[in-house]
């Protein structure tokens, strides 16, 4: 789960992490409030969760209250549409106004979870500014990494490392030490995914400060951070992946029109790959579920069943947990009555398989059993084909 | 022959009176496997399932019924002590079928076990499945299995059963079935499992099935390339059409950097050897394919 700037940073500065002087306002006339408060030149910061926004014209550089104000007019209640936002953008209900300072060095640092390692991992470079991934492609060699025996945690030594290695000077390093030891507790105790700071600056003054901020709460551990799990913004969401989400339902919505039913992640993709590999796009990544009632498979499978951009459907189910039978009754059961003709390629194997085949062919719904994948692309085609 | 399990596998299921536990520790009597005992706290002394005894402790269950494998079926927020209750009463096998483990208590999980020698397989898999001794650990459907010389390893559940099945449809049975997991902290990798294969003298190929995210599958060609596997191998990417950034139901899958991305994961496997089957539709065939030349 992503926080917004403004809250990563109030998160940030509780752990005694340095962020920039400002507020956060979701009107005009806070927006000019917290400008005046901070006086001379700030910057109005769009409040949503994509990257890209400088591009986009989400973050102004104002020198007044008044300009401050008019900056958060023209961002608040619009949609901002990014590199890495579909092309509908999302909507900004807030700004965050802050204070501006004179850097001296762009860092960049992150913290995430090294899967292989089994432990954190703090990743630095002194080309902050840029992206990490770009960072990656150009200049890998400017890439730190650190990883952190959790029994001891982040230490002293590591830090002195990454000045050195970045090139800061002894004032600079000394103030580092503390930041990272506090960034790598937030780190830890919230349960995060990642935090991203780029930039992490070094300003004039010789303190370190994190001018951007990004968090993410592992979705698994919101159980037990319920303080986290309120800071959720569904608003920043797809409508269908935020309805998916609270349900907790695995859903993603992509661009194609081939909508697919799949039982288990893997497969989902799997299925995915050979729907992309035959010249069609898949409208959607779903994981059906397993062990649900048919009424629950209703639910999950309506996602799919009323996005109006599916025009038509592949369901792969390998029964397990999950029974054929219950999936093609939930299909049923949510198949919108104006839908009816839309045609349904389906695929059961394992558990009940012949009995959710009955229920398919009885429903007076539009379907082409299908043996394999390779049949079932075979069939795509041929609705294709007029 | 085969790996991780065997004929002497005598396996305790951890949550056992649960909904979950009870079903399938039913599914792995029926298939054969010789589950010795449950464990939930507060229930010893009772019996599930016609006969099987419940126990207060994992010690406990060691003690009276000596078992050396446990599997896990309870909640995610129980899970980690679960697995650690285990190693500390000695169980060298332990497999944990739970999804939703925070990360960050299996940091500390996998430590734990490492230091106490236990293999753990997991979380959030499907489990370990050898058909030649009829000893499943798993919620993987039994039915679909031959015994037979193919290894199969994979991230994924539901992707393993669709590679099991085609390769059983091409008449080809499997040595050892093990599904790692899908999360980002899991406790065996495809090294682990590969090393496992290439020891193992009844195993011939072996089906890798990855996905998108993390590195696991470049560690694992970096394996083959260093000598630890020799054997032919096939290999499967699932996630080639996925967008960038966005999570596919796995948490591993998060595609963060290039080398996550499901072409350099088949790029670097394909360098070291491995026949790549070019979608999922295809492991039967690929695979058939690779034992024909091997024969012939």
């Amino acid at each position: 789960m992503k926080l917004h700037e403004y809250q990563a940073k109030e998160l940030l500065a509780s752990y005694g992490v340095q962020v920039p002087e400002g507020g956060v306002a979701s009107t005009p006339a806070e927006a000019n409030r917290v400008a005046q408060r901070l006086g001379g030149t700030c910057v109005v910061k769009a409040q949503v969760h994509a990257g890209g926004r400088g591009k986009a014209g989400g973050i102004r550089l104002v020198s007044t209250a008044q300009e401050a104000e008019q900056a958060a007019a023209a961002l608040l209640g619009t949609r901002l549409v990014t590199a890495q936002t579909d092309p509908d953008g999302v909507p900004v209900g807030r700004v965050l106004v802050e204070q501006t300072m004179e850097v001296e060095q762009e860092l960049y640092l992150g913290i995430l979870i090294d899967g292989s390692a089994g432990s954190p991992v703090v990743i630095a470079s002194r080309a902050g500014g840029m992206e990490i991934e770009e960072i990656a492609t150009e200049s890998p060699e400017l890439i730190l990494r650190v990883a952190i025996d959790p029994v001891v945690g982040f230490q002293p030594f590591q830090s002195r490392y990454l000045s050195r290695a970045m090139g800061l000077n002894a004032d600079a390093a000394k103030a580092l030490t503390p930041q990272l030891t506090a960034l790598y507790r937030l780190f830890m105790d919230r349960d995060c995914s990642m935090v991203e700071i780029n930039p992490l600056v070094v300003t004039k003054e010789q303190r370190i400060v994190a001018l951007d901020a990004k968090v993410t709460i592992d979705d698994s551990a919101l159980f037990r951070q319920p303080a986290m799990a309120e800071l959720r913004d569904l608003s920043q969401e797809n409508r269908l992946e935020a309805t998916a989400l609270e349900k907790g339902i695995a859903y993603v919505k992509l661009d194609g029109d081939v909508g697919c039913l799949v039982n288990g992640a893997g497969l989902a993709m799997a299925t995915m790959d050979i729907v992309r590999a035959a010249g069609f796009d898949p409208a959607n990544f779903l994981d059906v579920g397993g062990g649900a009632d048919p009424e629950r498979v209703a639910e999950t499978v309506r996602l799919v069943l009323e996005d109006p951009s599916v025009k038509r459907i592949l369901v792969n189910v390998f029964g397990g947990i999950a029974r054929c039978d219950d999936i093609a009754r939930g299909i049923v059961l949510a198949m919108p009555k104006e839908r009816r003709e839309m045609p349904i390629i389906v695929r059961f194997l394992g558990t009940n398989k012949e009995e959710g085949k009955r229920v398919l062919q009885d429903s007076g719904l539009t379907i082409h059993p299908i043996a394999d994948l390779n049949e079932g692309v075979e069939v795509l085609r041929r609705l294709a084909t007029p | 022959m085969s790996i991780l399990v065997d004929g002497n596998t005598r396996v305790i299921v951890q949550g056992i009176t649960g909904r979950q536990g009870t079903f399938h520790a039913t599914q792995m009597l029926e298939y054969g496997t010789n589950v010795v005992g449950g464990v939930t706290p507060g229930r010893g002394g009772t019996t599930v399932i016609d006969k099987v005894p419940v126990f207060d402790s994992v010690q406990e269950a060691v003690d009276e019924t000596g078992a050396n494998a446990s599997i896990i079926y309870v909640p995610a927020s129980g899970a980690a002590d679960t697995m650690l209750e285990a190693a500390d009463a000695g169980i060298p096998l332990i497999i944990c079928i739970t999804e939703g483990v925070p990360p960050r208590d299996m940091i500390g999980v996998t430590r734990y076990l490492r230091e106490r020698g236990a293999t753990l397989i997991g979380p959030n898999c499907p489990g370990v499945i050898s058909p030649g001794h009829q000893c499943k650990i798993g919620i993987m459907p039994g039915e679909i299995h031959r015994p037979g010389s193919v290894g199969v390893v994979s991230r994924s559940g539901t992707l393993t059963y669709e590679a099991v099945h085609q390769l059983t449809q091409a008449g080809i049975g499997q040595s050892t079935c093990v599904g790692i997991g899908g999360d980002p902290i899991v406790g065996t990798s495809f090294v682990d499992i590969l090393g496992l294969f290439a020891a193992d003298p009844e195993t011939e190929a072996v089906v890798l099935i990855g996905e998108i995210g993390g590195t696991k599958e470049q560690e694992a060609a970096e394996f083959i390339r260093a000598g630890g596997y020799t054997k032919p191998l096939i290999a499967v990417i699932a996630g080639q059409s996925a967008p960038p950034g966005k999570r596919m139901g796995h948490a591993g899958a998060i595609i963060t950097g290039t080398a996550a991305l499901a072409s350099e994961k088949t790029k670097a496997l394909a360098e070291v050897g491995a026949v790549i089957a070019p979608t999922a539709g295809e492991i039967g065939a690929t695979a058939s394919r690779v034992l024909a030349g091997l024969s012939g």
